[in-house]
C-alpha cells in the first residue's frame, strides 16, 4: 500500500468518525426538543379550561381537519422511509422523487395547519384571547414551525443530491434528517391524543 | 445508526399499517361518541403510546442490539427528565386547583 492510499483511508476513517459524533449530537438535540415539546405539552393540559368565556376548544377544533393532518404527516413519514431505503441502495433518482413528495405532503400540511390558525384568529380566538387559546398556539405553533424547518431541510437535500452525488456526509446529513422528520410525527401523535380528540369530547 | 442496509420496505410498511390501525381506533371511538368518560381517555392513552413505541421501531429503527447503548441511554435520561418535569407540574398544579377552590 502507498503512502497516499494510507493517508486517504486514514481521511475516510476520520471523517466516518466526525459523522458518527455529528448523528449522536443531533439524537442529544433531538431528546432536548422531545422534552421542550412534553413541556409545552404540560402547560397545554394545565391551561386546557381556562377558557375565559371566550371559546372553548369545542368550538374551535374540527376532528376532520384533524384527520386530514394527521393522514398527511403519516404518509410523509413513509415516504421519507422510501427515500431512505434508496438512499441505501445507492438510487439517488429514486431518492430525490420520494423526497420531493416528502416535500410535498409537507407543504400540504403547513397549508392545512395555517388555514386552520387563520380561521380562528378570523373567528376571535386568536392566541390573545384565553390562557387556553395561547398554550394551544404556542403548541401547535411550534411543531408547525418545526414542520416548516423539516421541509426546508427537505429541499436543500433536494439541490444538494444532484448536485454531490450520495457521499458520505450528504448520506448523514438524509439520515438525520429523516430522524427529525420521524421525530415531529411522533409529537404530532401527541398533539392529537392530547390536544385535538379530547378536545372535542 | 449505521444499520440502513437491513432496512426494508416491509419494515416500513408494517409501521405505517400499525399506526394507521392505532390512529384510527381513537378517531373512531371519539367521532362516533361510543364508550364514554375515563374509558375514551385510556383508549386514547394507551394508543398514543402504543403508536408511538411503533414509530420508535419501525421508523426510527432503535432497537436493543444495533442502536448504540448511549443512544438508549440518553433515550431513558430523556424519558427520567419528562417524567419528573411533567409529572411535578401537573401535581402542583392540580393541588394548587383543588386549594383554590
Amino acid at each position: 500500500m502507498t503512502e497516499t492510499a494510507m493517508a486517504t483511508d486514514l481521511l475516510e476513517e476520520e471523517e466516518q468518525k466526525s459523522l458518527q459524533s455529528r448523528e449522536f449530537g443531533f439524537w442529544v438535540y433531538l431528546m432536548t426538543d422531545a422534552i421542550i415539546f412534553a413541556l409545552l405539552f404540560a402547560t397545554y393540559v394545565v391551561l386546557s379550561k381556562n377558557s375565559a368565556a371566550g371559546p372553548t376548544s369545542k368550538d374551535v377544533f374540527d376532528l376532520r381537519h384533524t384527520a386530514g393532518e394527521t393522514a398527511l404527516l403519516l404518509i410523509s413519514s413513509l415516504t421519507f422511509g422510501m427515500a431512505t431505503i434508496a438512499m441505501a441502495r445507492g438510487l439517488s433518482g429514486r431518492v430525490l422523487m420520494w423526497l420531493v413528495v416528502t416535500a410535498l405532503l409537507g407543504f400540504a400540511f403547513l397549508a392545512m395547519e395555517l388555514a386552520e390558525f387563520q380561521g380562528m384568529i378570523a373567528k376571535g380566538a386568536g392566541p390573545d384571547v384565553s390562557g387556553f387559546l395561547t398554550a394551544f398556539f404556542t403548541l401547535v405553533g411550534t411543531h408547525g414551525l418545526h414542520v416548516s424547518f423539516g421541509t426546508l431541510g427537505i429541499l436543500v437535500m433536494i439541490v444538494q443530491i444532484p448536485l454531490k452525488g450520495l457521499t458520505p456526509p450528504v448520506r448523514s446529513r438524509l439520515l438525520r434528517l429523516g430522524l427529525f422528520w420521524h421525530f415531529l410525527d411522533i409529537v404530532w401523535i401527541g398533539i392529537f391524543s392530547v390536544v385535538y380528540l379530547p378536545g372535542v369530547m | 445508526m449505521n444499520h440502513s442496509a437491513e432496512r426494508s420496505v416491509t419494515t416500513y410498511l408494517t409501521g405505517f399499517v400499525l399506526a394507521v390501525i392505532l390512529t384510527a381506533i381513537p378517531f373512531t371511538l371519539v367521532w362516533g361518541g361510543f364508550l364514554s368518560g375515563m374509558a375514551v381517555y385510556a383508549v386514547i392513552a394507551v394508543a398514543a403510546i402504543l403508536q408511538v413505541l411503533v414509530h420508535l421501531v419501525f421508523f426510527l429503527h432503535l432497537d436493543l442490539k444495533s442502536t448504540p447503548a448511549e443512544n438508549l441511554f440518553f433515550l431513558g435520561f430523556a424519558a427520567v427528565l419528562i417524567f419528573i418535569m411533567v409529572g411535578g407540574s401537573l401535581w402542583i398544579m392540580t393541588d394548587l386547583h383543588h386549594r383554590m377552590m
